[in-house]
């Protein structure tokens, strides 16, 4: 008996027709207009536009111009819970999520207390089996109460559900802890998230150390306070032929360290945030804490790395690296800020709007890219394919909307695309068979 | 001006015109600084708030003096006596201040930023007094004037900023002001203490004081103790052998310029501070007059405002 590492609140299976939108699922080859038909929470049946009959008591979604895609996943994701509920829930981190397009996301254990421990992750699943509309998976800490010292209990976590392990929000610093890590990794399974950043080098940095931060007179996050940590990390990977995933990866420098160790056999991977993908340190210029982030905002050689990697694959997957901060926490001077920002509402028209309608990588790479966190993870692909149970998210890539004017279904509202005008309206959500975002649809105009 | 003209949080908020506007103003000022009563009834009925988070003795008596002499009300709030101590945000502070409907709020913090924060929670003009390491407009515009007054335009000067550039907001608004002049500036000290890009302001940067006698303006930084514990220095005494401008270094054409307070002894020798081409007391003395011009130009003034315009000098007599 496999052991469920995905929870969510029980929701009536969806019984759907989406007619005739535009279907892109480039695992299943599928870039065409279809019918598609949902049974049971299941993908029932494909069908030339208009070919599918509706059985009865079935709802039917006209898709015409509209686009039908996987629903997203997301492996870096913080639901503040336990200990930070002003920021965010387990509902309204999912909910934002749904909001999103997303079916599935996967969150980090810097809470308070730390997830560390099995019973703490039981009570965890648990809650989510009550309240989280999309399924949610967890990633306890590699080290007790993140501290670097001490190996959590990972094969009790790992049995309790536990998706693989992070110190995330930190790195792990000391070497030698993190090959015992990789050691015991060979126990339990599970895939090594790695927050990296040499701490001697990074200081008291808070944003991107170059340019801006001279101009500024903040203190800087060098780019290679990251990659000697990633160059570091693969090495241990490699040597103990453990299985690592590098988290919001942010410069030229880890990309080319992350290149140099897949085409070494290393078994490594890395996920990329919308925000690294669109913004530089530039945007620190303002001075507004929205921006404060870490991995911090870095240079425009660093944004165009991390696309050319995400094209190329040696970045295989875009994570939201989803923060929420409570309004007071952030309307503070920047340096003062906390790091993070919201992204799970924004991630996908923003990679739209700003990478795919200027041509820079093609939509079916961006919807592949935010699909392949879940297999990075070992759990299950969204795949639009007949049996498959339904994860879809339904878009009008026509409408604009701007961020941030009818709120957030997350608690919070530190986005950094706060007031942009996006390209994307989700107007649909399935995940796990189940309807769990509807917009209202606007009257046409 | 450029950006909100109701403000003043950065150089960048000035154009070169801009800062010749607010130091003929200064200029002005200067001369009823001479008068038995200092004066002038340009700001009278209206309140100044100076908002200090950090210590500071010349800044904050400066403003203080300059709101006074413009005939204001000066409440000023500092940190550690107030409800800061107790936990409250700068937000609510700034909030409860604006109650007393402050025509200006000057603020000084340890924070890059602060000003700007200031300035999207109250309707007063606000005067950046220092933000972080970011900068300190006033300063820099009193450097100018300083400097005008001695030299007369700045076009083609060579001005080298010496020392701990990496955690000075001098030294920052020093670069811009300077440069948007017309001079050329170089910075040099340890380059553990140059912020990667700092060129990127308009600078050159010189690791060594070996071309110092090129320069027709020597503006020396306060070296910190505190830099030798985060080893960015080996030792204070290795410091000054390499970059304190003394007798030695200091050639006879040039001018010899400090924010205060000075380390005597360490970026600067006792026969460098004392000596004739040293400028650190006149900055001191323009710090009044230049703030005055700025609160002047904020509240009272601004281009084109041809009722301000008589109240000073001529309303000088009035007062």
């Amino acid at each position: 008996m496999s052991v469920q590492r995905l929870f969510h609140a029980s929701a009536p299976p969806a019984e759907l027709l989406i007619r005739g939108a535009h279907v892109l699922d480039p695992r299943s080859g599928l870039d065409a207009p279809h019918d598609v038909l949902v049974r049971n929470g299941a993908i029932a049946e494909l069908g030339a536009p208009g070919a599918l009959p509706a059985p009865d008591g079935t709802d039917v979604v006209e898709g015409e111009g509209l686009h039908l895609f996987p629903a997203f996943f997301d492996p870096h994701v913080h639901l503040r819970t336990p200990g930070q509920e002003h920021k965010e829930t387990l509902a309204t981190g999912t909910a934002a999520a749904a909001a999103g397009g997303y079916c599935g996301i996967v969150a980090m254990p810097n809470t308070a207390p730390t997830l560390d421990s099995a019973p703490l992750l039981r009570a965890l699943t648990a809650q989510a089996e009550r309240e989280a509309a999309v399924p949610v998976g967890f990633m306890p800490a590699i080290t007790v109460g993140l501290q670097g010292s001490d190996l959590s209990e990972m094969a009790e976590l790992r049995d309790a559900g536990a998706v693989g392990f992070t110190d995330d929000g930190k790195p792990v610093v000391s070497a030698g802890m993190l090959r015992r890590a990789f050691q015991y990794q060979r126990l339990t399974g599970g895939v090594l998230g790695l927050h990296e950043e040499e701490p001697s080098l990074s200081g008291h940095g808070v944003m991107h150390e170059g340019a801006v931060s001279a101009r500024l007179g903040m203190a800087g996050i060098p780019s290679i306070s990251e990659s000697t940590m990633v160059a570091r990390d693969a090495a241990l990977a490699a040597y103990e032929q453990g299985r690592a995933h590098f988290q919001h990866l942010s410069c030229v420098e880890s990309v080319e360290a992350l290149a140099a160790w897949k085409a070494a056999g290393a078994h490594v991977s890395g996920e990329v945030s919308p925000h690294h993908l669109t913004l530089t340190d530039e945007a620190v210029r303002s001075l507004d804490s929205r921006f404060k982030m870490n991995p911090p905002l870095r240079a425009e050689t660093d944004r165009r790395a991390l696309i050319d990697g995400l094209r190329d694959g040696t970045i295989e997957c875009v994570a939201t690296d989803h923060a929420p901060h409570a309004r007071h926490e952030k309307e503070v001077p920047f340096e003062e800020a906390p790091m993070g920002v919201t992204g799970l509402e924004t991630a996908f028209p923003v990679l739209y709007t700003d990478l795919v309608l200027p041509g820079v990588l093609p939509l079916s790479l961006i919807v592949e890219r935010m699909t392949a966190g879940a297999a990075l993870l070992e759990l299950p692909t969204p795949r639009i394919a007949v049996d498959a149970p339904a994860n879809l998210v339904l878009l009008d890539l026509a409408a604009e909307w701007e961020v941030g004017a009818r709120g957030y279904a997350s608690k919070s509202e530190n986005s950094c695309f706060e007031g942009r005008t996006l390209r994307g309206v989700v107007r649909m959500t399935v995940a796990a068979g189940a309807v769990v975002h509807r917009a209202a649809v606007e009257a046409a105009a | 001006m450029t950006a909100d003209p109701r403000h003043l949080l950065s150089i960048d908020d000035l154009d070169r015109e801009g800062i010749e506007r607010i130091l003929d103003r200064a200029a002005s000022f200067a001369e009823v600084a001479g008068r038995e009563i200092k004066k002038v009834p340009a700001l009278r009925g209206r309140t100044v708030v100076n908002l200090f988070y950090e210590a500071s003795t010349r800044t904050s008596s400066s403003f203080e003096l300059a709101a006074k002499r413009l005939s204001a009300d000066v409440v000023s709030v500092r940190a550690a006596t107030s409800s800061v101590t107790k936990g409250e945000s700068l937000k609510d502070t700034v909030q409860t201040l604006t109650a007393y409907d402050p025509a200006a709020i000057v603020i000084r913090s340890p924070h890059a930023g602060a000003a700007q924060l200031v300035a999207r929670w109250t309707d007063a003009a606000v005067v950046n007094a220092g933000d972080g390491k970011h900068e300190h407009p006033t300063q820099a515009l009193l450097d100018v004037y300083t400097l005008r007054r001695r030299l007369g335009a700045l076009d083609g000067k060579r001005i080298w900023i010496v020392g701990d550039v990496l955690h000075s907001r001098v030294a920052r608004s020093d670069i811009l002001a300077f440069a948007r002049m017309g001079a050329k500036v170089t910075v040099s000290g340890p380059p553990t203490l140059i912020p990667r890009g700092i060129e990127a302001l308009g600078c050159e940067v010189a690791p060594t004081l070996d071309r110092l006698a090129e320069a027709d303006v020597v503006y020396v930084l306060r070296m910190q103790n505190e830099r030798m514990h985060e080893a960015y220095v080996p030792s204070l005494r290795e410091y000054a052998t390499r970059y304190q401008v003394n007798a030695a270094r200091l050639q006879p054409h040039q001018l010899l310029m400090h924010p205060g307070p000075v380390n005597r002894g360490v970026e600067l020798s006792a026969d460098a501070i004392d000596s004739p081409q040293a400028l650190i007391a006149q900055q001191v003395e323009a710090g009044v007059v230049v703030r005055m011009a700025v609160l002047y130009e904020l509240l009272a003034g601004g281009p084109g405002e041809a009722a301000a315009a008589e109240v000073a000098p001529e309303a000088v007599a009035l007062a």
